[in-house]
């Protein structure tokens, strides 16, 4: 195995085939944890530690799973891979793991975690596998981290935090948007990324569904001067 | 009583829309929603399965997960929360498929109808999500019946509101970039932001 397939495996995922942008993977948890850049860390540390290793696991014992439960299987090495996860930061880091609620618990079913078992872990060779969910979770993470640094510095001020543009409310002089405190503008953030990321790789580019015809009730200005 | 299920319901449906206050199951709820059809078969998909395995993650929890939760079995101080997860996800999966072998052999044309997306409902953050918040809020088997119903009403209305309005965006001039998934993000920003509106209302 070359180490240039390992290095494609890793930064492919990044710009290229982001899970969110591109694939459509893992869109929930991107949305609901992206006010404040320390809970994102950890959502984004959190998952792609389970995606990485629930692709080894799974690619370990890809020979031995009969096709037709495949799906329980997996779903019982990334449960088991969560609630180790959700253990440790009830455990270590209380407050962040009530802060994220239950969005912990549904990385069992973060498509991204499940989409790439399916789509690589049950072909490929176990460390090529985990590299590819190495990568696959640091693309997500660049999503949120994006996304996250965007909401909280121009929503309240800060980073991490810290103070950096000091709030009127403060004393200082930056009036918070407060449209990028609530949760749907994180919609509206990720989709001007994918404009971004589109304008920079237009091979993204969707087709229509349809293709323009000619109108076929203006007059056919060739047709008309031969008559004349 | 009538009226204590009914709050329920409406908050469920509306105040705390699962799609679009809460942004679970967006995964299938943006890449299935081009059309209404395929949306509405998706949509019925899990208020079934919503309606069957929330109360069924209920009864577990409470005689079998929750502390001291096997008093009747004769066996006390057993605490066995740390495996909710899994065995939520357990229930949903041996739910969906024992749902999709039900319909295959009695009711053919609700499965043809449905076809691809059953299995797909199992890795679909809104049914696990609901069952977890069930949990969260502390609800009896009845209330959580309707909490079932409620959540998957919600997505499912949801996810037809979107295609209606991507069916009729088809033939508008959209940036090249930003055309399908984009565009499809902005919308969904913006119905949310609508659905905020419902938040004010107290019942």
């Amino acid at each position: 195995m070359s180490l240039k397939k390992y290095k494609e495996v890793i930064f492919k995922p990044l710009i290229e085939e982001n899970p969110i942008t591109l694939q459509i993977l893992g869109i929930c948890s991107a949305l609901a944890v992206t006010n404040n850049l320390s809970v994102t860390m950890v959502m984004c540390i959190a998952l792609t530690t389970v995606v990485s290793f629930s692709n080894l696991f799974i690619s370990l014992i890809r020979n031995y799973i009969p096709s037709s439960i495949r799906i329980i299987v997996q779903m019982t090495i990334i449960a088991s891979l969560v609630i180790v996860v959700d253990e440790l930061l009830k455990a270590y880091s209380y407050e962040t793991s009530k802060k994220l609620s239950v969005f912990v618990g549904l990385i069992i079913t973060n498509c991204i975690v499940m989409g790439r078992a399916e789509a690589f872990a049950m072909k490929e060779k176990p460390l090529l596998s985990f590299f590819d969910g190495l990568g696959n979770g640091l693309g997500y993470s660049i999503i949120l981290i994006g996304v996250a640094t965007i909401r909280e510095l121009f929503g309240s001020g800060t980073l991490f935090g810290y103070e950096i543009l000091p709030l009127v409310s403060n004393g200082g002089w930056y009036m918070g948007n407060n449209l990028l405190l609530l949760p749907p503008s994180s919609f509206i953030i990720i989709g001007l990324f994918i404009w971004a990321i589109r304008a920079y790789r237009p091979a993204q580019v969707e087709e229509d569904d349809f293709t323009v015809s000619k109108h076929s009730t203006a007059p056919d200005l060739t047709k008309r001067e031969l008559n004349v | 009583m009538f009226e204590h299920y009914l709050n329920i319901f409406i908050t469920t449906v509306f105040i705390e829309n699962i799609a679009l206050s809460v942004f679970l199951g967006m995964c299938t709820f943006i890449a299935i929603s081009k059309k209404i059809e395929a949306a509405m078969g998706l949509g019925i998909a899990v208020i079934v399965v919503c309606l069957i395995t929330v109360p069924l993650n209920n009864l577990i929890y409470n005689f079998v997960l929750r502390e001291d939760a096997l008093v009747w079995a004769g066996i006390e101080g057993t605490d066995l929360r740390f495996v909710s997860l899994i065995s939520y996800i357990g229930v949903i999966a041996a739910v969906v498929q024992i749902l999709e072998m039900f319909l295959d052999k009695y009711v053919p044309a609700l499965y043809n109808a449905l076809g691809v997306f059953l299995p797909l409902i199992t890795v679909n953050c809104a049914i696990l999500g609901a069952s977890l918040f069930m949990i969260e809020k502390d609800l009896m088997f009845g209330e959580s019946v309707v909490y079932g119903l409620g959540a998957g009403f919600g997505w499912a209305m949801a996810i037809v509101i979107l295609a209606g309005i991507r069916e009729k965006l088809k033939y508008s001039d959209i940036p090249e970039g930003l055309k399908g998934l984009g565009a499809t993000f902005i919308i969904v920003g913006l119905m949310s932001f609508g659905f905020m509106s419902f938040g004010g209302i107290s019942l």
